[in-house]
């Protein structure tokens, strides 16, 4: 199987503190996947780490087969979208399509040009000046034109109103039928992924508690022909795993503290 | 790359730009005047600062404001690594700042150029002229983009750039350029219609005991490096040994200043006194004489490309320390 993204003992720290530890993980390509987890899980750490933006202090990580930002064309194959969607605040929008066209040899001038002109964007606005939503759509249309394979979004709705939201996630959709990239998405709202990822990955403390294809997930745990028992959303199943591992950990305080 | 990093680069060029056309067509109008000694001390003070503000705001910003706003995660996310996009931007943005300043230094010594020969004093201008300004640039803006990378914080990186460069400057100032290379040795017999009496130097006023002073010699455009009264042995004067050679030396100061004859530029002090400070530089000048160490003139330009080495040095072992350091730093 062709893992877009394969991590093993992943680990990171930060100063005295480890953002993420021994972490592995896999995920298939052509899926549109949903990292979730509670904050301070790791996931922003995993994906930076993915993205090549930091580099592992334990463990290892490849992306389409290849250590996260080892040269141009490795970087060309992986879009990011940082949390909080950063832009140049100075540089007009179209100056942003041009970075674009100049630092990434498989870009695409046509879709960037078009997206920008369907989403009602005027070129020649200063990316300081766009609302929230719009500078999502800046960002999200960098990392798409670049043409890459992997597509990560790091929170990428977090700060967008609900109808924001809404469009930001569909154009996601939309590029991925599209295209067919793989997506990594985080986001700590189960509603946001439910609507376009077909693979879920649980992340509770650097831990990944849940990891597969949310139809395959679902399937099992609903009560087969149970009447008066209603279907098990994905939104159950997720806080369930989150609380059973939080129940877990408190299981193990307890253990230790009963030891001493 | 090159044209991204220039787009980005482009509003700060500029500025500068525009900074120096201004400068020389306002030289060129007043190339008459230069009668004006004031406006030649504000060019050489423009010469001077200019190196620590290219450093202060286009070196340190150049990587902090990306750790600042966030952006460095979308440009290290181009299909370009960050090691190519710092050599860029420090490429584009450096070198700029060096032409800014050899330009600026350019128009100043031409413009001051009949005032400085007239002045004679051509170690007095030493670090507002020709070649060192490119130096200072160079390394001032290196300086900026490692505290930045370092920091990632604008302001501070600004504040430690230009602590830095100050630091830097003043500590080649006093210890480095007077040895570059070594200086020429002179002895001369102490003159008594020359030689003063007092303090000289700013913290040998506050600190230091008044003594014999003799009058520099007349060396043209070379640059004294020090100027003392020794023996045969090469032992200062010290002084007791004034005290006893010549009692009563410092009664005498109550006119106003110690100053004998050699223009000085004191009141006239009294006859009597002036006549008793003569015999007395008479007396001790049989076993003291005057030594002056100095670089002459002809080695301004040989410690101009050394001083221009030195910082430029110092800029390219900076600039390495910032490609290393891109390998390691991190979101």
């Amino acid at each position: 199987m062709n893992a877009a993204l394969a991590a093993s003992g992943l680990g990171k720290r930060y100063r005295r503190r480890w953002a993420l530890s021994d972490c592995t993980l896999e995920i298939p390509a052509g899926r549109v996947a949903g990292l979730v987890g509670p904050n301070g899980a790791g996931k922003t750490t995993l994906l930076q780490l993915a993205a090549g933006l930091a580099a592992p202090t334990a463990g290892a990580i490849e992306v389409l087969g290849r250590r996260p930002a080892a040269d141009p064309a490795q970087l060309g194959r992986v879009g990011f979208v940082a949390q909080d969607t950063p832009v140049y605040p100075g540089l007009s929008v179209a100056d942003h399509l041009r970075m674009g066209a100049l630092l990434n040899p498989a870009w695409d001038a046509e879709l960037a040009w078009r997206r920008i002109e369907r989403l009602g964007i005027a070129p020649r606005q200063r990316a300081g000046r766009l609302s929230g939503g719009q500078r999502a759509q800046l960002a999200l249309t960098l990392a798409i034109a670049k043409r890459p394979e992997l597509l990560i979004l790091d929170e990428p709705v977090a700060s967008l109103d609900p109808l924001a939201r809404r469009e930001f996630l569909q154009s996601v959709a939309d590029t991925v039928t599209g295209h067919g990239a793989t997506v990594l998405l985080s986001s700590h709202l189960v509603a946001d992924l439910e609507r376009i990822c077909d693979w879920l990955v649980v992340l509770v403390a650097s831990r990944v508690r849940l990891a597969g294809e949310i139809s395959a997930l679902l399937e099992p745990r609903r009560p087969p022909g149970r009447p008066g028992a209603g279907p098990v959303t994905l939104d159950d199943l997720v806080v369930a795993c989150m609380s059973e591992a939080d129940g877990g950990e408190r299981g193990r305080a307890r253990g230790n503290r009963a030891a001493r | 790359m090159i044209r991204f990093a220039w787009r980005q680069f482009r509003a700060q060029a500029a500025v500068a730009a525009a900074g120096l056309a201004a400068l020389a067509v306002v030289a060129g109008v007043v190339a008459g005047a230069r009668a004006d000694g004031s406006l030649r001390a504000w060019l050489g003070v423009l010469v001077i600062v200019v190196p620590a503000l290219t450093g202060m705001f286009w070196g340190a910003p150049l990587a902090a404001r990306e750790f600042e706003e966030g952006t460095f995660r979308l440009v290290w996310t181009q299909s370009v690594t960050r090691l190519r996009w710092l050599a860029v931007r420090f490429g584009v943005a450096g070198l700029t700042s060096m032409a800014a300043a050899g330009l600026l230094s350019i128009v100043v010594t031409w413009w001051s150029g009949p005032l400085d020969r007239a002045a004679a004093n051509q170690f007095g201008t030493f670090d507002q002229r020709d070649i060192v300004p490119v130096g200072y640039a160079a390394f001032a803006f290196a300086l900026g983009v490692l505290a930045g990378m370092l920091i990632r914080r604008t302001l501070p990186a600004m504040a430690v750039t230009l602590a830095g460069f100050v630091a830097a400057r003043l500590a080649v100032l006093t210890w480095v350029r007077p040895r570059l290379i070594s200086p020429v040795a002179l002895n001369l017999a102490l003159n008594p219609g020359s030689t003063g009496y007092g303090q000289a130097g700013t913290l040998s006023v506050l600190f230091g005991r008044p003594t014999l002073m003799p009058a520099p010699p007349d060396l043209p455009n070379a640059w004294i490096t020090s100027m003392r009264i020794v023996g045969a042995h090469g032992a200062g004067l010290t002084t007791a040994a004034l005290d006893r050679a010549c009692p009563g030396i410092g009664q005498g100061r109550g006119g106003g200043g110690g100053g004998a004859g050699g223009g000085l530029g004191h009141s006239q002090a009294p006859q009597s006194v002036v006549t008793r400070l003569q015999d007395c530089v008479a007396k001790i000048g049989t076993s003291y004489h005057e030594a002056v160490t100095y670089q002459p003139a002809s080695r301004y330009w040989p410690l101009q490309w050394y001083e221009f080495a030195i910082f430029f040095a110092a800029a390219l072992v900076l600039a390495a320390a910032c490609l290393w350091r891109i390998r390691r730093a991190g979101a």
